[in-house]
């Protein structure tokens, strides 16, 4: 353990992540705070966890690392999960909720990236940029001639899944193009200015396009079924920068293949870093290996983020991105 | 009208078009005449009108060897291809396509931003090769709040900039003349223009002044990690110039929809991945290109039943 002769009245942090994911901002994190990691004790970290543990009130989750209401139960003091990723469907919200633990996403610091990332692929997959920068590359322009016309961007109706910090950024983009925009969301938001649809066929029926920017949760697991995919249409596209697991994946893969869906944009899949072989060979899909957040810019928003809600907690001030739980 | 002849200078790909046409006058396709000369020869006394598009145009030879000739019209809005000023010699009626390809255009435009910077193509490749199993993909960079610089506040260039401020971007232009109602930051050169942005978008049309807009200096001043956007012509931008600015590192990334000699692109460019390039699709929508055709078929109409044109330029 680190030395503590000037930290004694730090506040500690156990910072909790499978060894492979580093922790960026260690070095500022470490002048306000005291870290405890067990990635970087011999210990197994479940005895690490009880010995060193007891009395930690804050834990920092780094990536995906998932926290069982195992690991929980060795916690007895801990009162604040920061998770460093916008999705929180790796802790287990129902333990956290029982016993009080406040979780805060890092959503806000990433939604503009993810915006981006999501009307990129959009773009992407109706204009064929992709497709057509392939057949560039593959020399096929002078010998094949024009590539096929792609589709029209503006005027298309575009379903937003699940509208919190990165769906309103997708609207707000969207807009610009001359799209009309409608939403899916637990409920209603009445600052919203865009039609509601309470259920996802509902939306799907009325769209030309879906972008998925909600929550995993039990209740929104495989939302987009056949059903949805069948409202949304023969022309629909899909974009997805949730979740895989929002997408009953086996279905779309089917549904791309047949012909029975335009198109999709995936940054997410159910099983990453696996992605289905059959989408390899068509070219009204195009695939991101799950970056929508990585630019240096979004992971200094990070940084920022989670330090602010760490030092918000330790100053008993209000959290800066509290999750509300929904059970 | 069948008696009027119609010659297509450009490839006969788009069946609508052509469908239209074939409806309406005969139509002459030259690029399918195996002798280009003795095609024009035999048939320039019924041709009284030329339908071009991008590629290809109406030059000063091709109207001079067309004495019953009395319109152009273009399935383009570039009309760089057509001699403008021999056709208003001649009083030949100019037409283009303006306005219903604008939206796609910018569109594009901003698709080829996002492409550079979040890497999609080169991203999309690295999941299909499989590498994604053996590591994760590096970190881009981040599109919003970038600086756009437009070089031309046309329709197709405010168009691009009402887009780019949607994801934060302030806006800079650089025009012959500075625009009086206009909120966004002027620069009297393409120059200053470039040293002052992030993302530079090349939207003007193309003419002798504006031939090499981006010359290597530009590119210098744009630097090592600035973008260039090309989705005006080819020859906006000093080509081999631009592939060694991107192969020595002094100009950041590019997205090119258009080429100094389409369809050929320079090949030292296909291994580069701060790079997206496309086979001019800037209009390549099923709904634009129909638009565009009835456009053409609607001016050429127009004219040979002596109403106003719907889009004259000339």
């Amino acid at each position: 353990m680190a030395a503590k002769q000037n930290q004694e009245n730090l506040p500690v942090v156990l910072v909790y992540r499978r060894p492979q994911f580093n922790l960026p901002h260690r070095n500022r994190l470490s002048r306000h705070f005291i870290l405890l990691d067990p990635a970087d004790s011999q210990e197994p970290t479940s005895s690490f966890l009880s010995t060193y543990a007891q009395s930690v009130r804050a834990l920092l989750c780094v990536g995906y690392s998932t926290i069982t209401s195992e690991t929980l139960s060795l916690l007895p003091s801990l009162e604040l999960i920061v998770a460093c990723s916008a999705g929180v469907d790796h802790i287990d919200l129902q333990e956290c909720h029982r016993r009080g633990i406040a979780i805060t996403n890092a959503s806000v610091a990433f939604a503009e990236d993810v915006a981006d990332l999501a009307v990129g692929l959009l773009i992407d997959v109706l204009r064929k940029i992709s497709g057509a920068d392939r057949f560039v590359r593959g020399g096929l322009w002078p010998v094949m001639g024009d590539y096929p016309l792609g589709s029209k961007l503006g005027g298309k109706r575009v379903g937003i899944v699940g509208f919190g910090s990165i769906g309103s950024e997708v609207a707000k983009r969207l807009v610009a193009f001359g799209c009309s925009i409608a939403y899916n969301s637990r409920r209603r938001k009445p600052s919203v200015p865009f039609p509601y649809h309470a259920n996802v066929r509902g939306l799907a029926a009325d769209s030309d396009i879906l972008i998925l920017c909600c929550a995993l949760t039990e209740e929104t697991h495989h939302m987009i079924n056949e059903g949805v995919m069948t409202s949304l249409g023969k022309e629909g596209v899909i974009i997805n920068v949730g979740r895989g697991s929002l997408i009953d994946e086996k279905e779309l893969v089917q549904f791309l293949v047949q012909g029975k869906i335009g198109g999709a944009g995936l940054d997410v899949f159910e099983n990453e870093p696996d992605v289905p072989k059959e989408l390899f060979s068509l070219d009204n899909v195009v695939l991101s290996p799950h970056r929508a957040v990585f630019t240096p810019e979004s992971l200094e928003a990070l940084i920022d983020l989670t330090s602010a809600n760490l030092k918000a907690f330790f100053s008993n001030k209000p959290l800066k991105s509290l999750v509300e739980i929904e059970l | 009208m069948e008696s009027i002849g119609v010659l297509m200078t450009c490839p006969p790909n788009f069946p609508y078009l052509v469908e239209e046409l074939e409806k309406r006058f005969t139509l002459y396709k030259l690029q399918n005449a195996p002798d280009k000369t003795h095609f024009i020869n035999s048939h320039k006394n019924s041709i009284r009108a030329v339908v071009g598009n991008a590629g290809f145009g109406a030059d000063a030879e091709l109207i001079d060897q067309l004495p019953k000739l009395e319109i152009v019209s273009s399935f383009s809005v570039g009309l760089d291809k057509v001699d403008l000023p021999k056709c208003k010699e001649k009083r030949i009626r100019v037409t283009n396509t303006p306005d219903v390809l604008t939206n796609d255009v910018a569109d594009l435009a901003i698709g080829l931003m996002l492409a550079v910077l979040r890497r999609l193509c080169e991203s999309d490749r690295y999941v299909r090769s499989g590498k994604w199993k053996k590591g994760d993909y590096k970190l881009t960079t981040k599109f919003t709040g970038k600086s756009v610089g437009i070089i031309g506040l046309g329709r197709i260039g405010m168009a691009i900039a009402t887009r780019a401020e949607a994801f934060s971007c302030p806006i800079s232009y650089y025009a012959r003349t500075e625009k009086p109602d206009v909120k966004y930051r002027y620069y009297p050169s393409v120059i200053e223009l470039a040293a002052n942005c992030q993302i530079l978008v090349v939207a003007c049309a193309l003419t002798e002044e504006t031939h090499h807009i981006v010359n290597r200096e530009v590119m210098n001043a744009l630097g090592p990690k600035g973008v260039l956007i090309n989705i005006g012509r080819g020859p906006h931008v000093d080509e081999p110039e631009l592939v060694s600015a991107l192969l020595e590192g002094r100009l950041g990334g590019a997205g090119l929809d258009v080429f100094e000699d389409e369809p050929n692109v320079p090949e030292p460019l296909f291994g580069l991945e701060n790079v997206v390039l496309l086979p001019h699709v800037g209009s390549g929508t099923v709904e634009t290109r129909k638009a565009m055709a009835d456009l053409v078929v609607g001016n050429l109409e127009a004219h040979f039943f002596k109403k106003p044109l719907l889009t004259p330029v000339v």
